[in-house]
């Protein structure tokens, strides 16, 4: 899912954060305050209210009221409708969905996933979601808060431009054509040639075996998942970052330090907040991304601990395998995935919210 | 410390900077090149298979070579079409109240905060809320719940930016033109939403071109049709769906239509976001000074 950097933004951090900027330009252009008085003077409101179009005014209040409301109105919705629709395996299998596992009758294997016998647990999902997810972090975050000490701290300006274009651009690319790529480029040389050198290098360990020779499986989820986080973590990183105070690079430049230290010092410390914030929101994209996981991680719902094991996650699950559901509790069960995702998303992305606020705000960075 | 020492340390932290500026360098790098590599793919694979009968066939049955997208194409427009219908009056709404009735008010706060929640819900989740909400009622999959579905994604973008291009709007324009016995809403929506009107457009293109690419939700909404139809009450194809069942198809003809699907959908993205850019930088609110 894109989400667009610069000024005309989805996501609050960053908006919070040009906010002032631009306020502070309108001010000096315009020599208008720039906090709006947040009361409407006693005059005005009796102007108002005493004016020939009063009702209209109401209405017109009323309904822009309504529609605001709305967007509470859509999330209290979507969380009644999917804990209503997923009733039958709430009682059917309770809590332990997300943790328990069977036993087939036929083979004495251990099961987790068997809509023929009406068996389910959810736990393959989970742990599919957060490999790939974890995998995905693990190369993005580097990756985007490298690009962001770049743009912010050592870019010449003539290509700050040009780079922040192209974050925005692949932030805009949809998921399908992330995984069209993804299923035709990218699983093709991981398969001809990363994965053969993990195994080389890394054989030992356990997490890397060579047992699929597809190509498919968590790694090739996480890296397409971490090329998607990677514009959300890099620009509101950026954005953090330039809403460090000037004053602190000089301090530290002044003291001799290299423009290392003054990053590590100057700025990242400040920033450091906002950063962990950033990387959460990524983390919350991260989870539910469905489309490009879905062409690349193979569709098995089973356990490994290799990475490069075909796997499965949440999202994939329920975009594979909801239509084709026949029985209700086959339905319902991946209706309760979902619902867990929308809980797990929703908390993770509260949490981003509160803490990329927090710093953008200056209350708690600004301390030290 | 004495001298040998001091300057060990120097060169140390000397190393330690170059270091991480390559590294940093790298880091630039690595992210431009997946970028240049997917749109080297799209435009390489995508622009062979693009030709008119792309544009005005629907597809062939299995087998056969040849056939067109354009099933998908006019589904992606309804659906876009019921979309923006949906997501944007409302979008526009809540933006109005959120910068000019509920300015600091706790209300106000709240609206924001869950607007940037549901930003973050994942589409599929709204796909299967939609199922349930519409499709199970209606007993069908239909062009409209697919459309519902992607409207409702609309809401909180097109919200958000309505809101932060209105909070740029001077106040001295607002009080022109309730000094001249305005009525509030007039002002509102002829003085205050037209002075932002191209920062409101661009948010709205932006949440489009945003939807227009989404796949999940329309899965077990809109669900696919190989026919070519305009109705609101049956399955209706979209350009997403398609490319979906294309690339996980095991036919060379199947990957080559994918691919042409996938440039005509990044071309459509790419000038939305170019145009966003263009208006934003040449300053929104010229029109306002």
């Amino acid at each position: 899912m894109p989400v667009s950097l610069e000024k005309v933004t989805v996501h609050v951090p960053e908006i919070r954060i040009s906010q002032p900027q631009i306020q502070t330009e309108v001010a000096v252009r315009e020599s208008v305050p720039p906090a709006a008085p947040a009361e409407v003077s006693a005059i005005r409101k009796y102007l108002l209210s005493r004016s020939d179009s009063a009702v209209a005014d109401r209405l017109f209040h009323w309904l822009m009221v309504l529609c605001a409301l709305s967007i509470f109105a859509i999330v209290v919705l979507i969380a009644w409708r999917l804990v209503v629709s997923s009733q039958v395996t709430w009682d059917r299998f309770g809590l332990g969905f997300f943790y328990k596992s069977f036993v087939n009758p036929d083979t004495h294997q251990r099961i987790y996933w068997d809509p023929v016998n009406e068996q389910f647990s959810a736990v393959p999902f989970v742990y599919g979601t957060l490999v790939s997810s974890f995998l995905a972090l693990l190369i993005a975050v580097p990756l985007g808060v490298g690009l962001a000490i770049f743009m912010t701290e050592m870019c010449p300006r003539m290509l700050r431009g040009p780079l922040a274009f192209v974050t925005e651009l692949l932030a805009a690319i949809p998921s399908i054509i992330y995984g069209l790529w993804a299923v035709f480029v990218l699983v093709p040389l991981l398969r001809e040639h990363v994965n053969p050198l993990l195994v080389k290098l890394l054989g030992w360990s356990g997490l890397v075996a060579n047992d699929n020779p597809t190509g498919l499986g968590f790694l090739a989820g996480g890296v397409i998942l971490s090329i998607m986080i990677l514009p959300i973590i890099s620009s509101l990183t950026r954005e953090v970052m330039t809403a460090v105070p000037h004053s602190q690079r000089e301090a530290v430049l002044a003291l001799g330090a290299t423009r290392w230290e003054m990053i590590r010092m100057g700025v990242l410390r400040n920033a450091r907040i906002g950063i962990v914030g950033a990387i959460i929101l990524g983390l919350g994209r991260a989870l539910g991304e469905t489309m490009a996981v879905t062409m690349v991680i193979g569709n098995t719902p089973e356990i490994h601990k290799s990475i490069l094991s075909n796997g499965t996650s949440m999202a994939a699950v329920i975009a594979n395998e909801f239509t084709e559901a026949v029985s209700d509790v086959h339905r319902s069960a991946l209706i309760e995935i979902g619902l867990a995702l929308f809980i797990v998303t929703i908390i993770v992305n509260v949490i981003a919210q509160l803490l990329v606020w927090a710093v953008t705000r200056g209350t708690p960075s600004q301390a030290h | 410390m004495n001298g040998e020492t001091f300057k060990m340390r120097a060169r140390l932290r000397a190393l330690t900077d170059h270091t991480v500026t390559a590294l940093s360098i790298a880091a630039t790098i690595i992210v431009v090149t997946p970028l240049v590599a997917i749109f080297a793919y799209l435009v390489i694979r995508g622009a062979s298979s693009l030709n008119l009968d792309f544009f005005i066939k629907v597809p062939k049955p299995v087998g056969e070579n040849g056939g067109g997208m354009a099933n998908a194409i006019v589904g992606s427009g309804v659906l876009l079409a019921v979309a923006s219908a949906i997501g944007v009056p409302m979008g526009i709404g809540g933006g109005i109240y959120l910068a000019e009735f509920g300015r600091g008010t706790k209300l106000a706060n709240a609206v924001r905060f869950t607007a940037d929640v549901l930003n973050g819900v994942p589409s599929i989740v709204m796909g299967l809320a939609i199922y349930s909400l519409v499709v199970v009622p209606q007993r069908t999959f239909s062009a409209f719940s697919g459309g519902v579905a992607l409207g409702i994604m609309m809401i909180p973008t097109v919200c958000r930016t309505t809101e932060e291009m209105l909070l740029m709007v001077p106040h001295a324009v607002r009080e022109a033109a309730l000094g001249l016995g305005v009525p509030n809403w007039r002002s509102v929506l002829s003085i205050t939403v037209k002075t932002a009107s191209p920062g409101i457009i661009t948010g709205c293109m932006l949440a489009f071109a945003r939807v227009a690419g989404e796949t999940a939700p329309l899965l077990f909404t809109a669900f696919g049709n190989p026919f070519m139809t305009t109705t609101l009450n049956r399955p209706i194809e979209a350009l997403p769906l398609q490319i979906f069942v294309y690339a996980n198809s095991p036919y060379d003809d199947w990957h080559r239509l994918a691919w042409g699907g996938a440039l005509v959908l990044i071309l459509l993205i790419v000038l939305a976001v170019s145009l966003v850019r263009y208006v934003t930088s040449r300053g929104v609110l010229k029109g306002a000074s």
